[in-house]
């Protein structure tokens, strides 16, 4: 596929006085899995809301495979196959997980706007909608209530209520933010296990996962992007770590690299 | 000389203060813990009957009967408060809306069993019932008296709030609640003495309406509409937006019933529809 | 993990909420109770039953979308005003007028939803109590139309299906009133278990997590404040139709507010909240009021609070909480 899947042109918001986003040019092609790191209140939620539609931007434009959906409501974007989950759980209390994830495929199926046919007859949107879980582990606790999952249940459930309206790009919130150790094994496997088509971009503060999953990895500070390279490459940039251990560490670094 | 309209305006600030005094409780403590109390005319209603009781049985100034009513009121709520509300704080809204509805309808019935459901008759002394003319309009005394106060609480509420620690405690757990609680302010006292203050203002509002809308055991109904209305347009927990709401819905009314008579309340309604639509967390609110 | 293995279990678990239990057949087979048991109470069962329909469509609004109106009486008055004008001007088949009465309503419902269902909590309650207060106001003006205070009168409704006529006796008003009740709580179950009925309760969930799923939520609440206010329209033509009579207070804020408590007291979101709060209130009312309405004021009051304070989530909610207790003993 020619051209990149989902690309930004000048996306610039400010509330009042304080930017949040400044001049941001970002490329995803097809099938990579990009990391977005930067420290607190650098943008990168802004970022992810700006492109998904819940907040409009003051300038610039958002493509999705070449098309301008600058103007799309939110719902109009996820028909489109750009879809986000959150980095705190967005979840339905009192629905099932079974229950959420057949919404969400329901949905997808424009089957959510039929009132004379009952949830039973839709076999196949029920069929997918327990295969994703099962993929993500979760079939066995399919019919409890999502109030009663664990944590990282929940979290794999986001994932899930994600990967249910077929993606095409798709944009992770802090995925493993919260999980405690033991859990976050099904959550490294499932990230690892999201199809090969869809495009991946994923805000972390978890280097583990940013070194075991990203090809290439964006940093952003103040609402700008400061630098884009593969991990090795931003590991090693004494810009970086200014940023995350102040300035004094970047500069001692960049003696001792040249010295 | 005056255009008639002063008058109408003159007339409706009175109303809107009326409705100031009686919402301004509502506001702050639905804007600080979102305990949805419908009761809250109820307290109003006490503070109604307090003045009746203590003038035609005990033959009590008037004046001296409002304090009355303002404590009787606060007393009474903050026993609901201490034993009842208290443990309904994280109860959904429907069930605080039933909770609440509850004790209205109790409050309906022991207010008819013990005064009956006929208006009540107010005798105040002549001076009061008298008026002022100035440039051609006449200013009704009670109604000069009734702005006064108004104003004067107005004053002290502001004062309060900005320059007192309790203020700063109540505008604290009004902003952020969680926030407060973990800077160690103790939000529930806070808001127990709030209530308290709430409730109060708003029995001295029930003794003040006796003259001017009148008492029955149904106020606590009715004039819970015109409250929710102040509130929600006002902006929850701003004591500017229940002002300023209060007042543009009391003229809002008065010069509807005086200009338009065959459209009647009408007036009210659409104005709140308009202001809502147009700002759905009230005129001051924020979220 | 093979499908072929779990293939019963996802499906059951649909086909086991679409299941009558048992329970709800007694309740049914409860309602032809007052044919042998309360014959002379017939015309206050009819009541209960329109009320309880009535109940029953707030809840879709209330309970499965998450909308909270203070201003649903005014579909019931449409619809109830709409069937009684009909029938004052020469037509008084019953039939025909509930469907014209809701088709008054749910035009009426569907226009107003555009500017409802925008909004939610405190400013949505209070723009719904605005728009019923309104109409009312409206309605007394126009009595011309409405007969204002008074109310309709010349109201005479034809006999039902040509074979029953209207007596004093309540059987046809209570037959009549049932049947609808129940052929529109079988339409609302067939609503709540379709896709459209998951989209709804995903609605009251989680609003804001709706169109990251792609959801239509905005439709989605209008289509089901359209059904409501429709169904709103057919309870009051069946009022109009049964009492012979339509008067202001059935567009008032009282009955907004009575169903409202309603619904509250026997439990949101549950298909049967509506009608077993519509009994326990009304029967309450009947019994209590009496010569004093003020005892009802109070017992009513004492019987909220007891229900908030024992059985949170209303009558049924309580229930439920109970027996799943008793069933882990």
């Amino acid at each position: 596929m020619s051209g990149p899947v989902l690309a930004t042109q000048g996306l610039a918001k400010s509330f009042g006085s304080l930017v949040v986003a400044r001049d941001i040019e970002i490329e995803l092609p097809q099938g990579v899995r990009y990391a977005l790191i930067g420290p607190n209140g650098a943008g990168k939620t802004t970022l992810i809301n700006l492109i998904t539609g819940m907040l409009r931007p003051d300038d610039g434009r958002i493509l999705l495979a070449g098309d301008d959906i600058t103007a799309l409501a939110p719902e109009q974007r996820v028909r489109r196959g750009l879809v986000r989950t959150y980095q705190i759980n967005s979840l339905f209390p009192h629905l099932t997980a079974l229950e959420s994830v057949t919404l969400a495929v329901c949905e997808r199926s424009r089957a959510a706007g039929t009132w004379w046919r009952q949830l039973t007859a839709y076999r196949h949107e029920v069929d997918e909608a327990y295969d994703i879980l099962a993929a993500l582990m979760l079939g066995p606790v399919c019919h409890r209530l999502t109030r009663e999952l664990a944590y990282g249940q929940q979290r794999l459930l986001e994932i899930a209520l994600a990967l249910a309206t077929r993606p095409k790009v798709l944009l992770l919130d802090e995925p493993a933010a919260g999980v405690p150790g033991d859990e976050s094994k099904e959550l490294f496997s499932a990230i690892a296990g999201l199809p090969g088509d869809i495009t991946v971009l994923f805000i972390e503060h978890d280097m583990n996962l940013v070194f075991r999953f990203a090809t290439r990895v964006i940093v952003m500070v103040g609402g700008s992007v400061l630098v884009e390279g593969t991990p090795a490459e931003i590991a090693a940039d004494p810009q970086v770590r200014a940023v995350y251990l102040g300035k004094a560490a970047g500069k001692s670094l960049a003696e001792a690299h040249h010295g | 000389m005056l255009p008639p309209v002063i008058g109408v305006i003159f007339d409706g600030f009175a109303y809107g203060m009326l409705l100031f005094l009686l919402s301004v409780g509502q506001s702050v403590t639905l804007g600080m813990m979102n305990f949805i109390n419908l009761a809250h005319c109820s307290f109003a209603m006490i503070g109604g009957y307090v003045t009746i009781a203590l003038m035609s049985r005990y033959g009590w100034p008037f004046f001296a009967t409002l304090p009355c009513a303002f404590v009787v009121a606060a007393v009474v709520s903050v026993c609901f408060e201490r034993t009842l509300f208290r443990r309904f704080y994280r109860v959904s809204d429907l069930d605080q809306v039933l909770l609440t509805i509850g004790i209205v309808f109790v409050s309906i019935a022991a207010a008819a069993y013990v005064f009956g459901t006929e208006q009540q008759p107010l005798q105040l002394p002549a001076y009061l019932r008298s008026s002022l003319t100035f440039m051609g309009i006449r200013f009704a005394v009670y109604r000069l008296i009734l702005i006064g106060i108004a104003l004067v609480i107005t004053a002290a509420l502001v004062l309060a709030l900005d320059y007192t620690s309790f203020g700063a405690r109540v505008r604290a757990a009004v902003d952020n609640e969680r926030m407060a609680r973990g800077l160690g302010i103790d939000v529930d006292r806070t808001f127990a003495v709030t209530f308290a203050l709430g409730s109060g203002l708003a029995g001295l509002g029930g003794a003040l309406a006796v003259e001017i809308v009148g008492l029955d055991p149904f106020f606590a109904l009715t004039y819970l509409i015109y409250v929710l209305i102040v509130v929600s347009v006002g902006g929850l927990g701003s004591i500017a937006g229940s002002f300023a709401a209060a007042a543009v819905l009391g003229i809002s009314d008065v010069a509807g019933k005086y200009y338009v008579p065959q459209v009647g309340a009408f007036l009210i309604y659409l104005v709140m529809i308009s202001l809502l639509m147009w700002r759905p967390a009230g005129l001051f609110g924020r979220r | 993990m093979a499908l072929s293995e779990s293939l019963p279990a996802p499906h059951a678990y649909f086909r086991a909420r679409t299941r009558w239990r048992p329970i709800e057949i007694a309740f049914w087979l409860a309602c032809l109770l007052p044919y042998v048991f309360f014959p002379d109470y017939l015309s206050l069962a009819s009541q209960i039953a329109i009320t309880a329909l009535f109940a029953l469509s707030l809840d879709l609004i209330l309970g499965y979308a998450g909308i909270v109106s203070l201003g649903h009486a005014a579909f019931f008055g449409i619809g109830a005003y709409t069937a009684g004008l009909l029938s004052k001007y020469g037509w008084g088949e019953p039939l025909t007028g509930l469907a014209a009465a809701s088709l008054a309503a749910g035009i009426v419902g569907y226009a107003t939803s555009f500017v409802i269902c925008r909004f939610r909590h405190l400013a949505l309650i209070m723009l719904t109590l605005g728009f019923g207060l309104l109409l009312e106001e409206l309605a007394n003006s126009a009595g011309w139309l409405t007969g204002g205070v008074d109310g309709l009168q010349g109201i005479t409704t034809w006999k039902l299906l040509g074979l029953f006529p209207f007596d004093l006796y309540g059987y046809a008003a209570y037959s009549y009133a049932l049947a609808v009740l129940f052929l529109l709580f079988l339409f609302a179950r067939l609503i709540i278990h379709s896709p459209f009925g998951l989209a709804l309760r995903g609605i009251r969930e989680n609003l804001v997590r709706m169109p990251a799923i792609g959801a239509p939520s905005l439709a989605h609440m209008r289509s089901i404040y359209t059904i409501a206010a429709a169904i709103a329209g057919i309870a009051g033509a069946l009022l109009a139709q049964t009492t012979e009579t339509v008067s202001l207070e059935s567009l008032g804020f009282n009955r907004s507010a009575d169903v409202l408590i309603m619904l509250i007291l026997g439990g949101t979101g549950r298909l049967y909240g509506g009608l077993v709060g519509a009994i326990v209130y009304m029967v309450a009312r009947d019994r209590l009021s009496g010569e004093n309405p003020q005892y009802w004021y109070f017992w009513i009051g004492i019987l909220l609070v007891a229900v908030v304070t024992f059985l949170p989530n209303g009558i049924l909610g309580g229930l439920t909480k109970l027996t799943v207790r008793w069933s882990r003993l």
